[in-house]
């Protein structure tokens, strides 16, 4: 399969990332490379076989939904690495015009 | 005697019979890190003040008799394995200031039992790679030889241990990246089932795929680090509840009546290097000499393995990495006014190629129109993978074959050519499809001295056969006790 330049561009801009021309010439021949050889998957026969999103058997993790007390303060930990932050808040550039 | 060279548990006889102290332990592979690091590249942060608290206290340990066999023993930790207070950056340029404020649950279990952490180590960014040239820092090179790739993506974790930088050391493995470069720099490497270890504050590549595992100078290492950091951990949902039995315990057993499966699909290709199947052959020819059987067996699919990975791990990936977004942690580009465009820049100019390539395949697999083409179609391919690996677990005990068919290459080789690069992880990418254990044990050298690795996969929780083969066939040899002269 083949990906032109053009749907390289698109999909890199629902994943969110900017490419150059350059870049997206080299990729989209790569990727078409890669897609080729993935291509070879249409050979299996899949018909009515499950498929897999865990190797083994797994049960949901459930408890009980219960506050538990945590060393320091929550929010000092989860902005800890905010590249900006103010009043206990992420601060991200204005959404709303 | 040079400290730095013992292995964990030689080190930990010595600590224990107070010959020598865990402060002299860890001084002694300072110094090797400060003279040899430079040249090697394995170090991204070295944690040297800390050790030294690190170590005191586990001499306190050990002069209470309460000292784990870890107690004093020097490891270093991938990059990708959050250590609250110390940086975690994934080798990426977009985590490079990145101080996570918790630990991950292995350095959780590992700090309870005394063990000194020299620093964290290198890899391919965000563990996508095979080489670690990938890493937004340097590559790695391989101590064997240094115009060599150490493999990857745990090449910092190899590429120390096998260099003496440390005693052992913890890496990721989502399609080889513990077996590999275990293999490539000489070392064992143990990629447990999954499960068995918590990925709690590991970052996340392909969650379905990724498990954490020791890679050490030989096989009584690996189980006493896979002792210390396995179990159930309620704060890991894919956690499995099976019991962790001592895997020192039954080292010794030996291989008499072990029915070894030899995949026909792995062996009928020309791909193998010839120093590195005659080394596989040596490697059958010791084991069948110990008592152990070996048995013709087929996974059909094999040659579907490397396409459905290569679907399933970009589509992970690019979900897991969606939230690098410059709001939470990480960098930022501050130059954006709007959201959209400061997302974009952010991702654009922390992400490397290598990344961005797999989050655009990933996000076009699954994307509409596309979704039941190729992620859908590589999850039942892999479906009926793990079915060949049932089937061929009912006859067998252990699956063997080479770790790679060619030994380390040369920096730089195939970085033009990503699909040249995937296709080596042909023998050990089922292993992570399917959920198994399995594990790199050095099986000799080629012409050019490059180490090889013999790969044994095992079924489900069933790491300890794997463990005692590995031991038997280490006894026989040589080859873990040669270290490479730098």
């Amino acid at each position: 399969m083949k990906i032109s330049g053009e749907d390289v561009t698109k999909v890199a801009d629902l994943a969110r990332l900017t490419i150059d021309n350059e870049l997206r010439d080299k990729l989209s021949a790569q990727i078409g490379n890669i897609l080729s050889y993935v291509d070879t998957l249409e050979k299996v026969d899949t018909r009515d076989v499950v498929p897999t999103t865990h190797a083994l058997s797994l049960f949901n993790a459930f408890r009980e939904d219960e506050v538990k007390p945590r060393q320091g303060s929550g929010t000092d930990q989860a902005l800890a690495n905010a590249p900006m932050k103010e009043d206990g808040c992420f601060v991200v550039p204005k959404i709303i015009g | 005697m040079t400290l730095y060279n013992l292995t964990i548990h030689e080190a930990a006889d010595l600590l224990h019979k107070k010959e020598i102290r865990p402060k002299e332990l860890a001084q002694s592979v300072f110094q090797r890190i400060r003279s040899l690091d430079e040249q090697i590249g394995a170090y991204i942060t070295v944690t040297e003040e800390a050790a030294m608290i690190q170590a005191d206290q586990a001499e306190q340990a050990i002069l209470n008799g309460t000292a784990s066999p870890l107690a004093g023993i020097p490891i270093s930790i991938k990059d990708l394995i959050c250590t609250e207070g110390v940086k975690t950056t994934c080798a990426s340029k977009i985590l490079e200031n990145f101080v996570p404020t918790y630990d991950a649950t292995v350095i959780e279990k590992l700090k309870s039992q005394d063990a000194v952490f020299t620093g964290k180590v290198n890899m391919d960014e965000f563990a996508m790679g095979s080489t670690t040239e990938n890493s937004a820092l340097r590559p790695t090179v391989n101590p064997w030889k240094p115009n060599h790739s150490p493999g990857g993506s745990s090449g910092g974790s190899a590429a120390s241990v096998a260099a003496s930088m440390c005693l052992g050391s913890l890496g990721s493995d989502t399609g080889g990246s513990i077996r590999q470069p275990a293999s490539h720099c000489g070392i064992v490497g143990v990629k447990p089932t999954y499960g068995r270890v918590s990925r709690y504050g590991l970052v996340a590549f392909a969650s379905s795929l990724d498990q954490i595992g020791p890679l050490t100078k030989d096989v009584t290492d690996a189980a006493l680090l896979l002792n210390a950091i396995s179990g159930y951990d309620i704060k890991d949902s894919t956690s499995a509840p099976e019991n962790v039995p001592d895997f020192t315990r039954n080292l010794k057993d030996g291989v008499k009546g072990l029915k070894i499966g030899l995949p026909k699909e792995y062996f009928n290709t020309d791909g193998i290097e010839e120093d590195v199947r005659s080394a596989t052959e040596k490697a059958i020819e010791i084991l069948k000499s110990q008592g152990a059987e070996f048995v013709d067996i087929s996974l059909p699919h094999t040659a579907y393995a490397v396409a459905s990975y290569y679907v399933i791990a970009p589509s992970e990936a690019s979900s897991n990495l969606a939230r690098y977004d410059g709001v939470k942690y990480g960098i930022r580009d501050m130059d954006q006014s709007e959201l959209l465009s400061m997302y974009k820049e952010t991702r654009s100019k922390g992400f490397g190629l290598e990344v961005k390539r797999r989050i655009i395949i990933g996000t076009y697999a699954l994307s509409s129109g596309y979704y039941d083409a190729y992620y859908k179609k590589a999850s039942q391919v892999r479906t009926l993978i793990i079915n060949d690996f049932k089937k061929a677990f009912e006859t067998c005990d252990l699956l063997l074959s080479p770790v790679s068919p060619s030994p380390a290459g040369i920096i730089g080789e195939h970085s033009d050519d990503p699909l040249k690069l995937y296709l080596s992880d042909i023998f050990t990418i089922s292993a992570n499809l399917a959920g198994l254990p399995a594990m790199s044990v050095p099986c000799g050298f080629t012409k050019h001295e490059l180490p090889v690795g013999l790969h044994l996969m095992g079924r489900h929780f069933d790491e300890a056969t794997l463990l005692k083969t590995a031991y038997s066939f280490e006894q026989a040899t040589e080859f873990h006790k040669k270290r490479p002269q730098i």
